[in-house]
């Protein structure tokens, strides 16, 4: 016992330490969310609450399964993939509840988002100058928009 | 058996233990996504693209992206002969309303759509002081909005610019992939909205993905592969000139 006989002061020292690394622990079980580290160096429930945001795209599915009849017009047109809330913009709130009707749209402003002249367009992509080809004309005059070929039925 | 007072002492904090991580294992949200089954990210058909800025405008409905800021946007390349090193590239607001007439003659110009790649080597992940920001278990790189301080390292960190700081929350900013979609079965936003199918979704878990098949019979390529960063985003047809 004499290699201890001075060595009060070690204990006191390490009481403290442990006291130390307790209060560390404790301090840190409060303030560490209970996810962190659940998948990784991060707090598990952020996915979850990432992933709970509202939708505003309600997608074509849905779309598809209320209007069949124009799901059909656009089948056989050059606008097939084309997704309705491309042009229509986002529906979800319609779809939950039809009641809510969708803006009307401006082919004036819609089509020419597209189909305006610009030479970084890929060469095969159909492209007009509006202003020579529909002389102010609104593009829904000969065009219909879910199936764009002039003459019904039939497709380039 | 016996259990004495010794074995129970033993025995009772072993049992807690075990018992805590009975409850961690807490079951996801959403009953029928598994995170385990899926590995995302995006292909971007660059031939297909017509800078209609659908999927800039797209984006910024569904996820309430700040006007002057952008999870994706759009850029114009004009590379006139022989200077593939020093494109002109412009991408007016984004691109959300479309671009006007250019104004070189000659060259060649296309359009890039650009958004987060999902980096699986993310440096932005890296440098992130406090965990905030993450790559989870399905591949999608996430901000822990609430965790964040702002600090702006992951701003710098990422080499595609793919990165903001909120106006109003004062916390790093940047394209989940529309993880509240896709956890749900949809697509993203702006391949809902993409006229053309220049952009799609991808799922590298998905055995019956058509990318497999297109990345074994296109020239694809992704951002700056000398960076290391594993980007996940592939562009098909991807120019040289394209930074």
């Amino acid at each position: 016992m004499n290699a201890l006989k001075d060595a009060g002061h070690l204990f006191r020292l390490a009481a403290v330490f442990i006291a130390g690394i307790l209060v560390f622990l404790g301090v840190r079980a409060f303030f560490v969310p209970k996810s962190f580290g659940q998948y990784g160096h991060y707090r598990g429930d952020a996915i979850t609450e990432i992933a709970a945001r509202p939708v505003n795209f309600a997608g074509h599915k849905v779309c598809e399964d209320c209007h069949a009849d124009v799901l059909e017009k656009k089948k056989v047109g050059r606008h097939s993939r084309v997704n309705c809330e491309a042009c229509h913009g986002p529906l979800a709130k319609h779809a939950d509840d039809p009641s809510i009707q969708p803006a009307k749209l401006d082919t004036a402003v819609l089509c020419v988002r597209c189909h305006e002249t610009n030479t970084a367009k890929p060469k095969g992509f159909p492209q007009v100058a509006s202003a020579d080809h529909s002389t102010g004309l609104p593009c829904d005059t000969c065009h219909q928009p879910h199936s764009p070929a002039i003459v019904a039925g039939v497709t380039k | 058996m016996n259990i004495t007072r010794r074995h129970l002492m033993l025995l009772l904090p072993a049992a807690a233990i075990a018992w805590k991580h009975v409850l961690a294992g807490t079951p996801e949200a959403s009953p029928n996504y598994h995170m385990s089954e899926h590995w995302w990210s995006m292909l971007i058909d660059l031939p297909n693209c017509i800078g209609c800025g659908n999927c800039v405008r797209a984006c910024q409905v569904e996820n309430d992206v700040p006007d002057g800021y952008f999870r994706t946007w759009v850029e114009r390349y004009h590379v006139s002969d022989y200077h593939i090193e020093n494109p002109h590239v412009d991408s007016p607001d984004g691109g959300k309303q479309g671009f006007p007439p250019a104004k070189e003659e000659g060259g060649k110009n296309f359009f890039v759509p650009k958004l987060c790649n999902h980096c699986a080597d993310s440096p932005c992940t890296q440098v992130c002081p406090v965990g905030a920001t993450f790559i989870g278990p399905d591949g999608v790189v996430l901000v822990d909005q609430k965790y964040c301080l702002g600090c702006r390292y992951c701003v710098q960190a990422c080499p595609y610019g793919c990165r903001f700081i909120h106006p109003q929350k004062n916390v790093a900013e940047k394209c989940t992939l529309c993880y509240h979609r896709i956890t749900k079965g949809l697509t993203t936003a702006c391949c809902e909205a993409c006229p053309t199918g220049a952009r799609q979704l991808v799922d590298l878990k998905n055995p019956n993905d058509p990318i497999h098949e297109f990345l074994k019979t296109h020239s694809v390529q992704v951002l700056k592969p000398y960076m290391a960063t594993h980007a996940k985003v592939f562009y098909n047809d991807l120019d040289g000139s394209v930074r």
